[in-house]
């Protein structure tokens, strides 16, 4: 098990760069998680971590090796892939102990490994299959199974659940956090979907176009997001940005998480109409179409009988609202 | 119940199509190999004839049998056509996996420089073959034969297979990698075995025009050790008299190999395919 540290880490394609200067340090045990839109270079930081990619600039340094140039094999990391990349020559038992005996392991050890991996995974009667001959959830266990085996200093993720149904990615999903607190590894995990950045990480960070826009722990961004990208980003569904000179608030921007709105139809702060319900049984989304402020969701707990077209007033809970100036980043 | 009579409809109007393709794609084969087995005069008189009691002669196959040297060359041309395959397929599959896998300066151009040769026609280069090959002494040899046929079958091969093997998952060679597989695995043990449905189209469109190549065994290998099947059985065409029960006994045989090769590589293509399909 091994502290990463990246330091000034960055990754041209050419003449465009597509990692801006990247200094992160995660440290041993951590479940850090890279989130940022599609394009933003999190995967490519993560291959880079993996030896996937040449560093242009900077150091990669893992358990206090520096690893900058070494070869994926020799850098004691397992990596699952969006794709499992199983070899589909190998039986399941081979695919998990192809990397040990590559390394030349002695075979009781590697035996060992893979069982203990196939336990921990329950993977046991899959063992002599070939990856076609499984679905697509035990494939992805497979995979996870073929980097346990290892016992690398780091597990990277390269967006591991998005090939699965949403029923099977929450069971993987929380499968991850069990291994992750059994095997107490180090692991770095890539993911654009927020709900499992916020649910899995111990420290999550946000990238946007090559740059890390904020780092911290779950609850962190959440609470105390440093700019509007962040605080778009991070919470479902997605923060409201209502424009501060007509609330008579500070900045340019206030925003305000749809859980911090309250709808009432005697009064409010904000005049609007409801322009669409979404009702999900336990909780409501009532989108309201409001001036200046466009389109704001409201989040609502219970089942709300409002209809379309309806007049309504929103009120905002000004102490857990977010300022920020014109060009987006927070005013504390 | 009209929509699926007019699907049966649709169904035997493309199978009346495909047979009627496959029977005119057949016919000269089937004149050749039915001809091969009746006398001379049989041949002439009635053409269409199927071989009966009366006109049956194998004169053709003794004649073919007797000349002694024919197994000899038929050798050659295994030889030729299996080695000069084997490198197309080997270098051609190697280089795909270079210009698909590496960015380098001049991928592009090296892509296409490799390229060039579908459009050139080798023979074109034939006088300066024929003089590099007399300096380096291999006039005569089948190893000239297998070198001209390797480049002239090439730019195909790298063409046809970079394609495919653009879409081999990049997850899966850098799990490889990770698991510290070195690239010659990778390449042999995970990507080959992918791309082998175009590996088989490769070797299909290869073959076939080496076996039948009259122009090279003529010009670089002409002498009695050396010469190919389809360069042998010129010796029954002479310039007045041509003894056709030979010439077609021997091109009767000749379609053999090449058709077991051709079975060989269609399974695989078929079974590629099916394999891709079902995943």
């Amino acid at each position: 098990m091994g502290a990463l540290t990246l330091s000034k880490v960055t990754k041209s394609f050419g003449k465009t760069e597509v990692i801006k200067g990247v200094d992160l340090h995660v440290g041993e045990g951590e479940f850090c998680v890279f989130v940022g839109p599609s394009g933003c270079g999190k995967s490519t930081l993560l291959r880079m971590i993996a030896g996937l990619e040449d560093v242009t600039s900077g150091t990669v340094t893992l358990d206090s090796r520096e690893i900058t140039d070494e070869a994926p094999a020799k850098r004691e990391i397992a990596m699952v892939f969006q794709t499992y990349a199983l070899y589909p020559h190998l039986t399941v038992r081979d695919n998990m102990s192809l990397a040990l005996k590559q390394a030349g392991e002695p075979k009781a050890k590697i035996d060992q490994a893979t069982a203990r991996a196939a336990a921990m995974l329950a993977l046991e009667p899959y063992l002599d299959r070939r990856p076609a001959e499984l679905s697509g959830g035990q494939r992805q266990r497979v995979a996870i199974g073929r980097a346990i085996v290892r016992t690398p200093k780091l597990f990277l993720f390269d967006e591991p659940l998005s090939n699965l149904d949403a029923a099977l990615r929450v069971q993987t999903r929380i499968e991850i956090a069990r291994l992750h607190r059994e095997l107490g590894a180090t692991m770095v995990y890539v993911t654009h979907d927020q709900v499992e950045a916020m649910t899995l990480a111990d420290k999550i960070v946000v990238l946007r176009a090559g740059i890390v826009e904020q780092v911290g722990s779950p609850m962190e961004l959440y609470n105390n997001p440093a700019n509007t990208f962040v605080a778009g980003f991070i919470g479902s569904p997605q923060m409201n940005f209502l424009k501060s000179a007509a609330l008579g608030q500070r900045g340019e921007t206030t925003g305000i998480r749809p859980e911090h709105l309250t709808l009432s139809r005697e009064a409010g702060t904000i005049p609007g109409t409801v322009s669409h319900v979404e009702k999900l049984g336990g909780e409501t989304l009532v989108y309201v179409r409001t001036e200046p402020h466009g389109l704001l969701t409201v989040r609502l707990f219970g089942e709300h009988n409002y209809t379309v077209d309806e007049p309504v007033h929103l009120t905002a809970d000004a102490t857990r609202a977010f300022h920020f100036d014109a060009a987006g980043q927070r005013l504390r | 119940m009209a929509k699926t009579r007019s699907h049966a409809g649709r169904s035997i109007a493309a199978h009346a199509i495909l047979i009627t393709y496959t029977l005119i794609a057949l016919f000269p084969v089937f004149v050749i190999v039915i001809n091969s087995f009746k006398s001379r005069r049989a041949i002439f008189a009635e053409p269409l004839m199927p071989p009966l009691p009366g006109n049956w002669d194998l004169v053709g196959y003794q004649t073919v049998l007797k000349q002694g040297d024919f197994f000899l060359y038929f050798q050659n041309s295994m030889i030729v056509t299996v080695a000069s395959l084997f490198f197309v397929l080997l270098f051609g599959a190697m280089a795909a996996f270079a210009l698909s896998e590496y960015r380098f300066r001049g991928n592009l151009l090296m892509g296409l420089y490799l390229a060039l040769g579908i459009m050139i026609p080798i023979r074109l280069g034939t006088v300066a073959i024929l003089e590099m090959m007399v300096s380096a002494g291999l006039v005569n040899t089948l190893t000239a034969l297998i070198l001209v046929y390797t480049a002239q079958g090439l730019p195909l091969a790298v063409f046809i297979l970079s394609e495919f093997m653009r879409s081999v998952s990049d997850d899966l060679k850098n799990a490889g990698r990770i698991d510290g597989l070195s690239e010659y695995r990778i390449f042999f043990t995970l990507v080959l075995p992918l791309v082998r449905p175009a590996m088989a189209t490769v070797a299909v469109f290869t073959m076939i025009p080496i076996w039948n190549d009259l122009w090279f065994p003529l010009i670089l290998a002409p002498s009695e050790g050396t010469k190919t099947i389809t360069l042998g059985s010129q010796v029954f065409i002479g310039q007045f008299v041509t003894n056709w029960n030979a010439v077609l006994a021997a091109l009767s045989l000749a379609i053999v190999p090449v058709l077991v090769l051709y079975l060989i590589f269609s399974r695989q293509l078929i079974r590629g395919i099916t394999a891709g399909a079902v995943k």
